[in-house]
């Protein structure tokens, strides 16, 4: 009889290719998945020593940071240096001969929603990539989590990476969620509660009721952003609907390899009896939908808030809040429903998929965008893309007044021209509400799908159970 | 190849902000580098220059006492967000070799290693004991001996980090950790040669 392990400590133990004395180990990497930004210096090093990708099989590159997202894409990149970093990518891709989506693919999209999306991601895999936001792949039983560069190029030339065992954390979500509470709002409600350093040095299990009752893309957007709580990656048990979510995809397993993968997949759960170093228990229905009112992912307060003071806080956050408040020109005690935005971003890793431009569509339609308010969605990837305008999404979003976009990451963190200008307040899907994050001086709120695309009709903030009412 | 690090004394900007983020330590903007270098004009760009690029004489690293700063003391969770090892990068080309902090976000943590930059966790009163000093400017210098594993502040005080050991090692010998793991490549074979036969799809 082994001892009960955590799904992590499965994966984990399933990857050990070496161990030192010291616990240092060789963990094997089964998808290494690459974009232009973090990737062009790990080349150059592979170059550099003459070392070839070890398994290029394995390695998945797409462009997604830099590239523009509008209409006119096929003209090609005006900055130069974006332009220089995605030829880069089209170099290193065909010379190393990794599997490679140019930017003209239909199958290009952020690296996150392409991996799951072209069935790379499957459970029981370890899946890295130079990117905090590979968490997200967790929401298949995989340990996913993002590596810096020197990382990317020790992956590539050794299908490794050195490690110690992280800290085993469990967040559990009981019940059900209330209407108009969706998996961003259960995600950022964690991340509330924990705080961005909360989850430092552990991964974290999302299990319980609420959890389960997820889609895949809602179970994405909850590991998405476990980064966000400091995790070094999140992780769900798969189950029956992530097995249905793989099955058929391009790269997922058929046949008797089919079986023989969905065999081993059934054994990847926490056995009855492991321990957890950390254990955070919600209630579904105590969640709200919830927006962000500062400058850090931590700042969340359900809609029905008001914004809060520095006195409110302790200890360092004092002085942090005092910043946030007037980095974000906002005023102690104001409502969050009183907060008007004139820009409304739909899109990134977090909620750049089918299910959330079907929950946009679902408010936007028949109704009309502000006027003067700037509003985009921009798809995951272009066959969510694909997906939405044969649903007919595409004709609601853009009789709205939003603009309807290319795929790639574009105004979550504005490398390519969707950029927030000083001052400008944008109602944002994406995941983080850094200072400058969007554009320098641009001030960040972030949200749901539904609230995104809610607020882009009101002008303000505002509190989608109020919206739905009269839908 | 990495520079070797062994001891340091230099002086420390106090940064006592909690929640230092990858974005604020470089700005997106500067990612779009394919080089590793020459990034340390635009560390901590917005929090250091005004919408004109004129320097904003506040920020720490702008006044006298600090602009040859090589240690930051920086408040809890320094580092938190995306993976980018732009920040080390930028932070060492400014020339900070050394960052002491309460704590600090996991990749941030890994990548400052991969760059000879050795961060300190150290408990929070000890922090703030070396926030007080490094608040003392350029005469406060701060001395850190990475093979004794302390840190002393200007007056004297020695506090005992922890660092894992074969992170030390790899810091002190300035080595190569892809020549280290090609060295296990036999290991690596023959995992991988049971993994796929056990995991054929994978």
């Amino acid at each position: 009889m082994t001892a009960p392990k955590t799904l992590y400590d499965k994966i984990w133990d399933a990857h050990v290719a070496h161990q030192d004395d010291d616990g240092t180990c060789l963990l094997y990497i089964d998808r290494h998945l690459v974009h232009e930004v973090t990737s062009p210096q790990a080349f150059e090093g592979l170059r550099l020593a003459g070392r070839k990708v070890r398994a290029p099989g394995k390695t998945i590159a797409v462009p997604d940071h830099n590239v523009p997202t509008t209409l006119d894409r096929a003209k090609g990149i005006e900055n130069e240096e974006s332009r220089i970093q995605v030829e880069a990518l089209d170099k290193n891709a065909r010379e190393f001969g990794v599997v490679y989506y140019p930017v003209d693919d239909i199958r290009q999209g952020i690296v996150h929603i392409v991996g799951p999306e072209q069935g790379w991601t499957l459970p029981g895999m370890t899946v890295v990539c130079g990117d905090s936001h590979t968490a997200t792949h967790g929401a298949f039983g995989a340990l996913a989590h993002g590596i810096g560069t020197s990382e990317v190029e020790h992956v590539l030339a050794t299908q490794t990476l050195i490690q110690k065992k992280s800290k085993n954390m469990r967040v559990e979500i009981t019940g059900q969620l209330q209407p108009g509470v969706t998996a961003k709002d259960i995600t950022m409600a964690v991340i509330g509660t924990t705080g961005t350093a909360g989850g430092t040095g552990h991964v974290i299990e999302y299990c319980g009721e609420a959890i389960a009752a997820l889609s895949m893309e809602g179970r994405m957007t909850v590991c998405n952003m476990a980064i966000e709580g400091g995790a070094r990656a999140g992780i769900i048990a798969p189950d029956d609907k992530t097995f249905a979510y793989v099955m058929g995809r391009p790269h997922a397993p058929k046949g008797a390899a089919w079986e023989m993968a969905l065999a081993y997949w059934k054994t990847l759960f926490t056995d009855d009896g492991a321990t957890f170093d950390q254990v955070i228990t919600l209630k579904g229905e105590d969640i709200a939908p919830v927006v962000t009112w500062g400058t850090s992912p931590e700042d969340v307060l359900p809609i029905t808030s008001t914004v809060p003071a520095p006195s409110d806080f302790s200890g360092g956050k004092v002085a942090a809040v005092e910043r946030a408040l007037d980095y974000m020109g906002l005023t102690p005690g104001m409502k969050l429903t009183d907060v008007a935005i004139d820009t409304v971003f739909i899109g990134s890793c977090t909620n750049g998929r089918i299910e959330d431009l079907r929950a946009a569509a679902k408010v936007l339609k028949g109704r009309k965008i502000k006027e003067g308010m700037r509003a985009m969605i921009v798809p995951g990837s272009g066959l969510v893309r694909a997906q939405a305008e044969e649903e007919g999404l595409d004709v609601i979003f853009t009789d709205a007044g939003f603009e309807w976009r290319l795929a790639g990451c574009s105004m979550c963190l504005a490398m390519n021209p969707d950029q927030l200008q000083p001052g400008e307040r944008c109602a944002a899907t994406s995941n983080r509400n850094f200072e400058g994050r969007q554009g320098r001086g641009g001030r960040t709120h972030l949200l749901s799908p539904a609230m995104a695309a809610a607020a882009a009709i009101t002008g303000h903030l505002t509190d989608i159970r109020d919206f739905e009412g009269d839908a | 190849m990495m520079d070797k690090f062994n001891t340091l004394s230099g002086i420390a900007a106090p940064m006592p902000l909690i929640n230092i983020d990858t974005d604020m330590i470089i700005p997106k903007q500067f990612l779009k580098t394919i080089k590793r270098s020459g990034l340390g004009v635009n560390l901590f760009d917005e929090m250091r220059y005004d919408d004109d690029g004129q320097e904003i004489p506040d920020f720490v690293l702008n006044k006298t006492a600090y602009r040859n700063a090589e240690i930051i003391v920086g408040g809890d969770n320094f580092g938190c967000g995306s993976s980018r090892e732009h920040a080390p990068w930028a932070l060492l080309d400014f020339g900070i070799r050394c960052v002491i902090s309460t704590s600090f976000a996991d990749i941030f943590y890994g990548n400052c290693f991969k760059n000879g930059i050795l961060p300190i966790v150290l408990p929070k009163e000890q922090v703030d004991q070396l926030m007080e000093d490094a608040e003392r400017g350029e005469n406060a210098r701060i001395s850190v001996d990475l093979e004794a594993q302390t840190v002393t502040s200007s007056d004297g005080t020695e506090f005992r980090f922890e660092v894992d050991p074969f992170k030390k090692q790899c810091m002190l010998n300035g080595l190569d950790d892809i020549s280290l793991t090609m060295e296990k490549s036999a290991a690596i074979d023959t995992f991988e040669a049971d993994y796929q036969a056990r995991m054929p799809w994978s």
